[in-house]
């Protein structure tokens, strides 16, 4: 037999990105440095607009990851919100730890939470599971509408002597010439930055890494997934516990700008759930540019038309029905769908190359 | 004219092509028998007709009109009866329970009432009041057949009824046969066993791979031919 | 220890208030494995439909909830015909969120409508009758009554389900969609027919949520909450195990507030998680699923 026809004459190389891609991989950087910088050039006003969008941003792609991506559809993250926003308060005001500090630590302490909640709520499925994460929320403003400590139902402040020790206040106020809250809401705006990048960041990476694939096969066919060995179990607990650390950082940053709390804020269905899910939904849940485009829809519509009070939310639960029925994929679903368009590459390809060519 | 006839029909089970266009006919009180191998595509005819499966209106046509994309509620009024594969019986109901949503389409008068089937099928009448996966695989089978007779169809399209049973349990149900034709039933049989659906057929339908292979009476067709067929050359 | 032994009675009469909350919940699921998320704001509206009927035409409650029924059974007929029947499929996300989507839409047109303020429904002087048991314990008519209807729908309900012919086409519409087509059941009509019926369950629900308590738009959420806790404790698939699961949280409900007042709906929420880990089946789950 000839040898040239016995060794292979192709070689396989599994990419992801494309030429679509890459040029949003440069773009995306470009952008990271016009935000880091925009507080140089920006008003107060827009640095607090900005500080709700990113915040909002990281919460949806929490949410996507663990309904779209992981089949655990939550109504119950606000658990995570309010926990980490009360973390930063007992922290800061009770035990005495740097504001910025508190917050990883609110992270690490709400995946602790998260793990016996989830062996609790994981007895439930589908649409109970769902109910069961709302009931857990509501065990947890209940219980922390007890703790006197930090203002039981009332809640409570965080104290000058917190929210001027948060680090790089000095610095900022001198750099950029404006008082201490200004310089505040700045340093929160780059946490805030660092949030959503991070979690940004970090949702890319669990995709492109063999949990990822588990999750691509969990969220396109489930009992297929099971049966090619995936433990479904445990990667749907991996993928809670780490929402909820990531949640649960984001709360704490929330609850730090806003430097107040109360268990019916912190823990509201609306603001840190139907919110979310709606970014989710009109963005295109299942991916990861869904949640951005969301966010930014959302953000247009809570800054021009909140004023409208209930007709507001009249409107976007309309919209949400509309969208899940008739265009259940998203806006970008549908945009990337037509135009065939991935920023975030997280789907493999098989790429063959013929040896003999190079 | 025909009962039942199909022109040309096709199906697909999303982009996969299970039927590539079959004419079929079933006379009045005749008896007809699907044979072929898994994936032939007989199952999928069934569905077809009992409208599981949609397709264009005029190419399943009873009566000679069309019904091709009625939905499976509506054809089952119009008389047609489909025993499924697998007997799929309702776990949440009795055995009779199960006989009387038969006729809840069609609450017809006609010969299969309640204590016909149970004349004919003495054994559902003891488990009457019995949860259907208690029973064993025959006696779930004859509950099917049961359920699907108190429609009082004109035809009655079986899927498999042998499928898993013992022979003698087989002979049992095929026994049957004759009384629901006395009546005046027109049949359609699915059957892996070729045996059992030569001797009652009247006529036999081959399939291969969602295309029609030979068509004759049980009397006329050669071993050979009936392997070919089945098998392919 | 008669403060206890009041504590269990109300617990008990509490609990039926839960599971007539809960009884259009459990068909709904045992019909078409829906679960609404907007329940407890249907329960609130009903309540202010009979308000409005009551108001308008100047009758009793009860006298009005009759006439509000057969309404709200073709309001429920007509949700589930038109938007709810396109929701049903394979995928779990549809139903969650239209429903949930829906939830806030109720609850904010009748803020809309009615504004935030507390509402009761007024039915004279039943509203403070009571009835002495002996040993300084007496239970209020009302309550009693609650417990009465409850038991009344769930009495009903089963009769309906197991002992009607639309009963067995509830039945095996939700055992095996495609074969109950095959014997002619029009699976669309089915599940409206039974989300016709939740309301008209819902409805009786409301009559008595709004005679006991104040209510207005916003309690719809925590309403819903109880009915999911009465049939996931009771067990799901079974209409006496919902009344029962109501009772057990009427009861863990009652007998938190008189350790505490302020503990009552979290004692609520605990004993549901205690069942949920301890049998997570519920107390009275259904032989098979």
């Amino acid at each position: 037999m000839d040898d040239a026809a016995a060794k292979p004459t192709q070689a396989f190389r599994i990419e992801t990105a494309d030429r679509g891609s890459r040029v949003a991989a440069v773009a995306a950087i470009v952008i990271l440095l016009a935000l880091v910088l925009l507080p140089v050039f920006a008003g107060r006003n827009l640095i607090q607009d900005l500080i709700f969008l990113f915040y909002m941003l990281a919460l949806a792609q929490c949410w996507n990851l663990l309904a779209g991506y992981a089949g655990l559809i939550s109504v119950g993250q606000q658990a995570f919100v309010g926990l980490g926003g009360y973390l930063l308060f007992a922290l800061t005001l009770l035990g005495g730890i740097n504001p910025l500090l508190a917050i990883p630590i609110a992270g690490v302490i709400s995946a602790l939470f998260a793990l016996p909640t989830a062996l609790i709520v994981f007895r439930l499925h589908g649409a109970y599971f769902a109910i069961g994460t709302w009931v857990v929320a509501e065990v947890y403003r209940l219980v922390f509408a007890q703790f006197k400590p930090l203002g039981g139902g009332t809640g409570t402040s965080l104290t000058p002597s917190v929210t001027s020790t948060v680090p790089g206040i000095e610095l900022v106020k001198s750099v950029l010439d404006v008082r201490t809250p200004a310089a505040r809401d700045i340093i929160s705006y780059w946490v805030a930055l660092a949030l959503a990048a991070g979690t940004l960041a970090l949702v890319y990476l669990i995709l492109r890494s063999r949990r990822g694939l588990a999750l691509g096969a969990i969220r396109d066919h489930e009992a297929a997934a099971a049966g090619l060995g995936v433990d479904i179990y445990r990667v749907k607990l991996a993928v809670y516990v780490a929402t909820a650390a990531m949640t649960g950082m984001i709360g704490a940053l929330i609850y730090l700008q806003k430097a107040r709390i109360s268990p019916d804020a912190a823990f509201s269905v609306l603001d840190w759930t139907a919110y979310v899910i709606f970014i989710v939904v009109i963005g295109g849940i299942g991916t990861m540019e869904g949640p951005l485009v969301g966010t930014i829809i959302f953000y247009l519509m809570q800054r021009y038309l909140a004023d409208f009070g209930a007709s507001y939310l009249i409107l976007l639960g309309t919209l949400g029905i509309f969208v899940m029925l008739f265009a259940p994929k998203g806006i970008w679903g549908f945009v990337s769908e037509r135009f065939n368009l991935t920023l975030f590459p997280t789907r493999r390809r098989l790429a063959i190359r013929d040896r003999a060519e190079s | 004219m025909p009962l039942l006839q199909t022109c040309k029909l096709t199906a697909f089970y999303g982009d996969f092509q299970a039927l590539y266009g079959i004419d079929a006919s079933l006379n009045v009180g005749e008896t007809i028998a699907l044979i072929g191998a898994n994936g032939a595509g007989k199952s999928t005819f069934l569905k077809a007709i009992a409208g599981l499966i949609p397709s264009p209106a005029d190419s399943v046509l009873l009566d000679g009109k069309p019904i091709g994309s009625r939905p499976a509620a509506d054809i089952v009024k119009l008389g047609v009866a489909l025993v499924p594969e697998g007997r799929r019986l309702f776990p949440s109901l009795t055995v009779e329970e199960n006989l009387l949503i038969g006729c809840y389409g069609r609450k017809m008068q006609g010969p299969w009432t309640l204590d016909r089937v149970y004349s004919l099928f003495p054994i559902l009448k003891e488990r009457r009041a019995s949860a259907t996966p208690t029973l064993s695989g025959g006696q779930q089978q004859m509950a099917a057949i049961g359920r699907a007779l108190m429609s009082n169809p004109r035809i009655l399209l079986c899927d498999e009824i042998s499928l898993g049973l013992a022979p003698i349990i087989i002979s049992d149900i095929y026994a049957a046969l004759p009384q629901i034709k006395a009546e005046g039933t027109s049949v359609v049989l699915v059957e892996q066993d070729i045996v059992q659906a030569m001797k009652v057929a009247d006529r036999v339908y081959c399939f291969q791979e969602g295309r029609q292979s030979l068509e004759g009476r049980p009397r006329d067709l050669t071993r050979d031919q009936i392997h070919r067929a089945y098998f392919g050359s | 220890m008669t403060g206890w032994l009041d504590a269990l009675i109300q617990g008990v009469l509490l609990g039926g208030l839960y599971a007539l909350f809960a009884a259009g919940l459990s068909l709904i699921f045992g019909v078409m494995r829906l679960v609404n998320l907007a329940h407890g704001d249907l329960i609130v509206l009903a309540a202010f439909a009979v308000l409005v009927v009551a108001g308008k035409l100047g009758l009793d409650p009860f006298v009005a909830v009759l006439i509000a029924l057969p309404i709200l059974f073709v309001i429920g007929f007509a949700l589930q015909h038109v938007l709810l029947n396109r929701t049903l499929g394979r995928e779990l996300l549809p139903p969650l969120l239209v429903t949930f989507g829906l939830s806030i839409i109720i609850q904010n047109g009748l803020l809309q409508i009615f504004s935030a303020d507390s509402q009761r429904l007024h039915s004279g002087a039943i509203e403070t009758a009571s009835i002495p048991l002996g040993g300084g314990i007496a239970v209020g008519v009302v309550p009693v009554l609650t417990l009465l209807s409850a038991i009344v729908v769930i009495v009903l309900l089963n009769f309906i389900f197991y002992r009607t012919s639309i009963g067995r086409a509830f039945r095996a519409t939700s055992d095996d969609l495609e074969v109950a087509q095959l014997m002619g059941i029009d699976h669309r009509r089915i599940f409206a027919t039974a989300m016709g019926l939740a309301f008209v369950a819902i409805t009786i629900a409301a009559l008595f949520l709004g005679l006991r308590a104040n209510f207005d738009p916003t309690i719809g959420p925590a309403r819903l909450l109880y009915a999911f806790e009465a049939v996931i404790i009771g067990g799901i698939g079974s209409f006496w195990g919902t009344l029962a699961g109501g009772i057990v949280l009427g009861l863990a409900q009652t007998v938190g507030a008189r350790i505490d007042p302020e503990w009552q709906i979290l004692a609520g929420h605990l004993a549901f998680l205690v069942v949920l880990v301890l049998r997570p089946r519920g107390l009275f789950p259904r032989a098979q699923d």
